[in-house]
């Protein structure tokens, strides 16, 4: 072999994925892929989110591997998600069958079925916990025996009940429209890139895929000015759906046949927000409108956000931002911006070069103008 | 990566689908296809469209060849090319001519391409027009009404300020006298490589999700006016430092201990392959 320009990439990658496992480990300390999927909830939740892959182990074991990183969590397992074939297509689920664990509403006080808090921070004081640095597993199990005990002493009822839409309440008032259940198949994005203008299951799937901070960033700027859209939260439920898939080869198809799958949580919301219509006699009306937003997991903030973002984008003909679908659907997913961003750091020596090279033909054509 | 994936990563469905789209691609060319783009284990804007068109035509008996901006030990050369490797366990090779795929980064290599072979061109941006126009829905129906004033004006815009066209690496070619089309940001100098080019050139885009293509010998033309014709970076009095050669795109280097300036080709295989035919040379010539 002759001589080499520039050599040594292969030993200096080398070097750099050692020196990360290095740094994962120099701690000596180790942490279970149970330990993450039973403590770390909020970020496995909102893994699998922005993954679009629902799989608590795998992502906490996504987790584990990016030291908690989360867009590195969420690289993993889309990458994941390209190996795995996919055979079926899920029957439409139906939220109202959600198993709820949590459920309000911000319109009304005395919704149908009640108010449920279910787990949440959101009345808790946020002051740092210092009796957790002193946890056991011990004062652990005594607290949980005493929560069951607690728990043992209300009266269950011998059927499960379903907790009736908030909006099918304001329905039946007529303050809100009856819209025939469109059955029309979702297009996959995954499947098929986006083409414009797209369609609602388009913009709901890149919505609930998208990254947490972005898409709260979005729904605030819109919430604070740059959009139209102010919304009443009609209902937050945290709860549990059934999956089920129908045989692939039958060619009847009835519900009794359909295959139940396992279950996944989900948050949904539903936003009343008010609009200006024009009625038949050409006046003004104000009517309410329904913001959209569903995600794995519990991560409430998140789906109000995407609620007001599907609403934005139900109104293209606003000139903010917000409502504008190129600007929001293509770029709040997490694996594309952090990717595109993070390509900067790559060589960029010939395009520099080329850079260079036009601007200093251009200084060099000034002065000769000038002499 | 140490789970045990399919042959070249993807499933075989995902790779036809890829496929469909190339094939639609380089009958059309020049014309952006749309496709539904993988994550990849690699990050996005990192070379995941060339990846997908490589791993998707990808066989057995394939030998390839990665480059990132002219060089096979780059970084991410290195890393894209061990990707393909353990999951294909293909042939590799920095040598240009022995390459049936050649996945480059912002560069052709100096050797000119035969039809034996097929050069995949990693793209960040696959639309000439975004600079123009933001939006997709408008720059699709710019293409398809044949409305390239917008980048027309870019030029001469140019022109009105610095008296000369500015672009930098990615100037925009008119392929098959039809779609105006991002060659990818490769320099100026590797533009009219593509014309007539004997290899098939495939562009991907994977965070845009676009493929696109140049058939082997189809007319690619930098755009240019008349009196404003099109010019390549210069590298006028310049030769490389290691083996001397003239008319390729060169490296500016600094060394580090003089502050002084000297060139050396950015095509590492090429300079390396002249420095061993050099060698060669030498040696016969001493024995003799």
């Amino acid at each position: 072999m002759g001589y080499v320009p520039v050599k040594g990439g292969t030993q200096a990658i080398d070097a750099s994925i050692q020196r990360i496992k290095f740094e994962r480990l120099k701690g000596q300390e180790i942490i279970d892929v149970e330990t993450i999927m039973s403590t770390m909830r909020g970020m496995v939740d909102q893994v699998m989110s922005e993954s679009s892959l629902y799989s608590p182990y795998l992502a906490a074991l996504a987790i584990k591997q990016a030291e908690g990183s989360m867009e590195e969590a969420v690289f993993l397992m889309r990458a994941h998600r390209s190996t795995l074939p996919r055979p079926y297509y899920s029957q439409t689920v139906e939220p109202e069958k959600m198993f709820v664990e949590r459920r309000i509403s911000a319109s009304f006080k005395d919704i149908p079925g009640g108010q449920l808090l279910g787990a949440t921070y959101d009345y808790t004081h946020r002051l740092l916990d210092f009796t957790l640095e002193e946890e056991n597993l011990e004062d652990n199990l005594q607290w949980l025996q005493n929560y069951q005990d607690q728990l043992n002493q209300i009266e269950a009822l011998d059927e499960v009940s379903y907790f009736p839409k908030v909006v099918d309440y304001l329905r039946e008032e007529g303050l809100f429209e009856t819209y025939k259940a469109d059955n029309t198949p979702p297009i996959d994005v995954t499947k098929r890139s986006l083409q414009f203008p797209t369609t609602r299951s388009e913009r709901l799937q890149v919505l609930t895929r998208g990254q947490t901070g972005a898409v709260t960033s979005l729904g605030y700027a819109s919430l604070r000015g740059y959009g139209q859209v102010h919304p009443t939260v009609g209902e937050v439920r945290v709860g549990f759906v059934p999956i089920y898939v129908q045989h692939p080869n039958e060619m009847e198809h009835s519900d009794e046949d359909e295959f139940y799958i396992g279950e996944i949580k989900v948050t949904e919301v539903e936003s009343f927000v008010p609009t200006n219509v024009k009625n038949e006699n050409n006046e003004y009306e104000l009517e309410f409108e329904i913001g959209y937003g569903i995600c794995y997991g519990q991560n409430e903030t998140k789906a109000i956000a995407m609620s007001i973002l599907d609403q934005c984008l139900e109104h293209p003909e606003s000139d903010f931002p917000t409502h504008d679908e190129e600007f929001v659907l293509l770029h709040i997913d997490s694996v594309e911006s952090t990717g595109f961003i993070s390509h900067l750091k790559l060589p960029h020596y010939v395009t520099f070069q080329s850079k260079l090279d036009s601007i200093r033909q251009v200084k060099k054509g000034v002065q000769t103008v000038e002499s | 990566m140490k789970a045990n994936t399919h042959f070249a990563f993807f499933d075989e469905g995902s790779k036809k689908e890829i496929r469909r789209a190339i094939m639609k691609a380089v009958a059309i060319p020049g014309y952006q296809v749309p496709f539904a783009s993988r994550e990849m284990p690699i990050a996005r804007g990192w070379g995941t469209g060339g990846l997908q068109l490589t791993l998707s035509i990808i066989g057995k008996s394939d030998v390839l060849k990665v480059i990132d901006q002219g060089a096979d030990e780059s970084v991410n050369a290195v890393s894209i090319k061990k990707l393909v490797h353990e999951t294909t366990n293909v042939e590799l090779t920095e040598e240009t001519s022995e390459a049936t795929i050649i996945q480059s980064r912002h560069r052709i290599p100096e050797v000119p391409l035969t039809k034996d072979q097929i050069i995949v061109l990693q793209v960040p941006t696959p639309e000439p027009l975004r600079g123009v126009e933001e939006r997709e829905f408008v720059t699709k129906r710019m293409h398809s009404e044949d409305d390239y004033s917008g980048v027309w004006l870019m030029l001469f815009e140019q022109i009105m300020k610095y008296g000369r066209t500015a672009t930098f690496a990615d100037h925009p070619v008119y392929v098959n006298g039809r779609y105006v089309m991002a060659p990818s940001p490769i320099p100026r100098f590797d533009n009219n490589k593509m014309h007539q080019s004997e290899s098939l050139i495939l562009l991907g885009a994977g965070r845009e999700k676009k493929i696109y293509a140049v058939p082997p010998f189809t007319n690619v033309e930098s755009l240019a006016f008349e009196d404003y014709p099109f010019t390549v970076e210069s590298f006028e009095g310049h030769k490389c430092h290691l083996c001397g050669s003239t008319d390729i795109f060169l490296d500016e280097i600094i060394d580090q201990q003089t502050g002084e300036k000297s060139h050396q080709c950015n095509d590492t295989s090429f300079c390396m392959d002249q420095l061993n035919r050099k060698e060669k040379v030498e040696v016969q010539t001493s024995y003799a």
